[in-house]
C-alpha cells in the first residue's frame, strides 16, 4: 500500500471532526480496555510470562538467520514450499506465479496485515483474480474500499449503521426490508455470502501469527473460524508472513499465545489457534494439495542491529492502540499505514522511511501508556524518541519549531540571562493577566489558546519572590 | 542524615507560572526535616529539547544542571516529569560520556519527585494541622505515575487533610493531552484528549482538581476555564502545605465577591 503518513497532521484533523468515528472510537476503548483488565487479574503470571515472551523473541531475532533457514528446511520437509520476498512487488509475483500455477479466478483470504503493506488485493484484481476477504471487518472494508483502522479490528471505525448500509447496497440479491440491526445480523449474513465463496474458491491465502521454526508449521489465531475454512478447503494454502514471526519452538508458541489474545481482545484465547503445517498427506481427511509460505523482509532485516529492533517483537495484539489516547482521538487512518498507533510511531518510520512518517513518533505525549500494556514489552517511547532524534538530525521538523526551541535552548543553557529574560516576560505577563487570571487569546501562544486558556503567571518568578523571601530572612537567621 | 541538605529543582513552569508551588515545596521539605536551598543557576530540565530529539541542547542543560546539582543530598522537583527526566533520562542521554555518566547516575539515584519523596524518603504519614474545605478528585500525571510510581503516596497524605473528601476521577491514568511541545505541535488532537478529560472530572462533580504536575495542570485548568467550570485546579502541594489563600491556576488575584 502507498503511505500516506506525511498527511497525518490533515489526516487527523479530518478524523477530528468525524462524529461518527468519534463514536466508534470511545465504544472500541471501553470494550477492550475492561476486558483486557478484568482477564489478566486473573493470571497472577501474566507479568512474568510478558518477561518470558519479550526474552524468547529476543533470543529469536538474535539468531533470525539461524531460525528462518530451520523453519525453511522444516517446510520443505513436510512437502510445503518457501518463497523468499525482499519487496512488496515480489511478495505479489510469488503468490499470482502460485496462482496462475493452479489456473485460480477466486482466492478467498483471512486476515492478514502483510497483504495489506504489500498490496496484495489490488493486484490480484488487476491480474485478473478475485480476491475475497472473509474475515468479517476485513470482507466490510473490502466492499467499502476502505483500508483497515486497527490490526485486530480492522473495521473498528464503523458504526453499526455503516455496516447495514454498506451490507444492503452490495447484497442486493437479498430482500431490502431485512433487519440488520445487530452484529448478529451481519454476522449471519455475511456467512452465508462466504459459505459459498469458501467451496468455490481455488486458492486461500491466510497471513501467521507465528512461524515455528522447529517444526515448519505456521500459525493463525482467529475467532470467526473463517482462517481455517480459508486455508483447509481449497487445492492451495498460500501463507504470507513477514519474517519476523518466526519463533524457535512450539512450546514457545504457548508462552506466547497466553499474552496474546489477553492482550488483545481479553480473552483467554482466541475462539480458533491453527496449526498448518505441510499440505495434506496421505491419508489425511483434508487439507490443500499445496501449502507456500510467502516470507517478506521489506526492510525489517535492515531494522536489526538497530535501536528501532525491539519493535520486531511486535505480535500484533493492538493493545497499544487500545489504550492510547492518541489513537484514541484520531483512528487508524489518519496514521497513513497499515501499522497505527504507538508500534506504527515506533516501526512504521523504519519501514516506509523517516520522511514519509517523521510525524507518527512525533504524535505521542511520550505518556507511556502503549509501553505499559505490551505483552511484548516493546519499550515504545523509547523508540519514538529515536526517530525524533533522528529527524532532528536530519533536520525534517518544521523550521520554525526548529528556530524557537534553538532560541530557548540558548537561553536555557545561560541561567543569569534566562533569568533576565524570564522576568521581564513574566512580569509583563504577570501585570496583563492579574485582572481575569488567565488569558483567552495571546500573541505566539495561539496552538494552546485555541482551545484553552492560558493561566496568567503570579507576579514575579518563584526566583525573584525566593531572593527576597531569603533577604528578608537573612538578619534573623545570621 | 539527620538533616538531609534537599537542592529544589523548581521546574521552569512553576518558576514562571506558580511560585507558590516552589514555596509549598519548600515548606513541605522543612517540615519533613531537610534543609532546603534552591540554586539560582537552573532553568529547565531540558525535555523540550530532548523530546524533539536535540541532544546536543538537551547534554548541554543536562549538564549544567548536575552542575548545580551534585553536592546535595538530595535533588527535589515538584514534577513527576521532570524529576523523572533527572531520573530516568540524564543517565540514558550521557551514557556514552566516561566523565558526566557516573555524574549523570549519581545524580538521579538521589532525584526525587517531591510527593513520593516526602512519603517514601522521609517516611511522612500524615499532614497536621492542615485543613482545606473542598471536594476533591486527584489526576495522575504519565511521568510520575509510569516513571516514578507516584500514586498512592499524594492520596495517602491528602487522606489526611482535615475537611478535604478525594473522590476517585474515572480514568485517573489517562494523559491529558498535555505531552509539552506536543500541545503546540498537534493543538487538535491534544484538545480532543483534554476535552475528554475535562469532561469526566466534570462528571465527578469536584469542585477541586489536584495533580502533582503544574503543566497538566495549566492543560486542565485552561480547559475547564474555558468552558466555564468553576471547578479549580491546583499543585497537590498547595494543599498539603496549606498554602491556598491565593487564587487557583487560572483564577484572578481576588476571587469574586471578596
Amino acid at each position: 500500500m502507498k503511505p500516506q503518513s506525511h498527511l497525518f497532521k490533515e489526516n487527523a484533523k479530518k478524523a477530528l471532526n468525524d462524529a461518527n468515528l468519534a463514536r466508534a472510537l470511545n465504544n472500541m476503548k471501553a470494550g477492550f480496555q475492561d476486558k483486557r483488565r478484568a482477564t489478566i487479574a486473573k493470571l497472577p503470571e501474566f507479568q512474568d510470562l510478558r518477561d518470558q515472551a519479550r526474552d524468547l523473541k529476543n533470543h529469536t531475532l538474535e539468531n533470525l538467520d539461524f531460525y528462518l533457514s530451520r523453519f525453511e528446511d522444516r517446510v520443505t520437509e513436510k512437502g510445503g514450499h518457501v518463497h523468499w520476498a525482499r519487496t512488496p512487488v515480489e511478495a505479489r509475483e510469488a503468490v499470482l506465479e502460485i496462482c496462475r500455477s493452479v489456473d485460480a479466478k477466486t482466492v478467498t483470504k483471512g486476515k492478514s496485515m502483510v497483504t495489506e503493506e504489500v498490496g496484495l488485493n489490488d493486484f490480484l484484481i488487476q491480474s485478473g483474480l478475485t480476491p475475497i476477504e472473509t474475515d468479517l471487518g476485513e470482507y466490510i472494508i473490502q466492499l467499502r474500499h476502505e483500508l483497515p483502522s486497527h490490526i485486530i479490528a480492522p473495521a473498528i471505525h464503523l458504526n453499526k449503521e455503516d455496516v447495514a448500509e454498506t451490507f444492503r447496497e452490495n447484497h442486493t440479491q437479498l430482500d431490502p426490508n431485512r433487519r440488520l440491526d445487530q452484529v448478529q445480523d451481519f454476522t449471519d449474513e455475511a456467512r452465508a455470502i462466504l459459505r459459498q465463496k469458501f467451496q468455490s474458491a481455488d486458492v486461500g491465502i491466510t497471513g501467521a501469527n507465528f512461524l515455528i521454526a522447529e517444526t515448519g508449521s505456521t500459525v493463525i489465531v482467529t475467532n470467526e473460524g473463517n482462517g481455517d475454512l480459508t486455508q483447509v478447503l481449497p487445492k492451495v494454502h498460500i501463507v504470507v508472513a513477514s519474517i519476523e514471526k518466526t519463533i524457535p519452538t512450539l512450546e514457545d508458541s504457548a508462552t506466547i499465545l497466553r499474552v496474546l489474545a489477553r492482550s488483545a481482545t481479553g480473552q483467554e484465547y482466541s475462539t480458533y489457534t491453527t496449526f498448518s503445517t505441510g499440505p495434506r498427506r496421505p491419508g489425511d481427511l483434508d487439507g490443500p494439495e499445496q501449502f507456500h509460505v510467502v516470507l517478506l523482509d521489506n526492510g525489517r532485516s535492515a531494522l536489526l542491529g538497530t535501536e528501532a529492533q525491539d519493535t520486531l517483537r511486535c505480535i500484533r495484539c493492538g493493545a497499544c492502540m487500545n489504550h492510547c489516547p492518541v489513537y484514541g482521538s484520531v483512528g487508524g487512518h489518519a496514521y497513513g499505514w497499515v501499522v497505527p498507533g504507538p508500534i506504527g510511531a515506533a516501526l512504521d518510520p523504519g519501514l516506509i522511511g523517516l520522511e514519509e512518517a517523521h510525524d507518527l513518533p512525533n504524535a505521542s505525549t511520550f505518556c507511556g501508556k502503549c509501553a505499559e500494556v505490551c505483552p511484548m514489552k516493546i519499550p515504545l517511547p523509547k523508540i519514538m524518541h529515536h526517530w525524533r532524534v533522528k529527524e532532528h538530525e536530519a533536520k525534517l521538523s518544521p523550521p520554525r519549531f526548529r528556530q524557537g526551541l534553538a532560541m530557548w535552548a540558548w537561553f536555557a543553557r545561560r541561567p543569569r540571562l534566562y533569568r533576565l529574560g524570564a522576568n521581564a516576560a513574566i512580569g509583563m505577563l504577570g501585570r496583563l493577566g492579574a485582572k481575569r487570571g488567565r488569558f483567552a487569546k495571546l500573541p505566539l501562544a495561539a496552538g494552546w489558546t485555541a482551545h484553552r486558556d492560558l493561566p496568567a503567571p503570579s507576579r514575579g518568578t518563584f526566583q525573584q519572590q525566593w531572593a527576597r523571601h531569603k533577604r528578608s530572612q537573612a538578619p534573623s537567621s545570621s | 542524615m539527620d538533616q538531609p541538605r534537599v537542592g529544589l529543582f523548581v521546574t521552569c513552569l512553576v518558576d514562571l507560572f506558580r511560585p507558590v508551588i516552589g514555596f509549598s515545596a519548600v515548606t513541605l521539605l522543612e517540615r519533613a526535616g531537610c534543609q532546603v536551598e534552591v540554586p539560582a543557576d537552573q532553568t529547565c530540565c531540558g525535555q523540550p529539547a530532548y523530546n524533539a530529539g536535540d541532544l546536543k541542547n538537551s547534554r548541554s542543560i543536562a549538564q549544567s544542571v548536575i552542575r548545580a546539582f551534585e553536592d546535595f543530598d538530595y535533588i527535589v522537583a515538584p514534577s513527576g516529569s521532570c524529576a523523572g527526566m533527572l531520573r530516568a533520562h540524564y543517565p540514558d542521554l550521557l551514557k556514552d560520556d566516561p566523565e558526566w555518566f557516573p555524574r549523570a547516575n549519581h545524580l538521579a539515584q538521589r532525584t526525587h519527585e517531591l510527593i513520593s519523596f516526602l512519603v517514601d524518603i522521609r517516611g511522612m504519614a500524615s499532614v497536621e494541622n492542615v485543613s482545606f474545605e473542598a471536594k476533591a478528585t486527584y489526576h495522575d500525571s504519565c511521568s510520575g505515575l509510569r516513571e516514578l510510581g507516584v500514586k498512592d503516596q499524594p492520596r495517602r497524605l491528602l487522606g489526611t487533610v482535615d475537611g478535604l473528601r478525594l473522590d476517585e476521577l474515572p480514568g485517573a491514568e489517562i494523559c491529558c493531552g498535555f505531552g509539552g511541545t506536543f500541545c503546540i505541535k498537534y493543538p487538535e488532537i491534544s484538545n480532543r484528549m483534554v476535552a475528554d478529560k475535562t469532561a469526566d472530572i466534570t462528571a465527578t462533580g469536584a469542585d477541586l482538581l489536584l495533580a502533582g504536575d503544574l503543566g497538566c495542570l495549566m492543560n486542565m485548568a485552561g480547559k475547564l476555564k474555558r468552558e466555564g467550570s468553576a471547578t479549580q485546579a491546583r499543585h497537590v502541594a498547595e494543599v498539603l502545605a496549606g498554602m491556598t489563600e491565593g487564587p487557583a491556576i487560572g483564577e484572578p488575584e481576588k476571587a469574586p465577591g471578596t
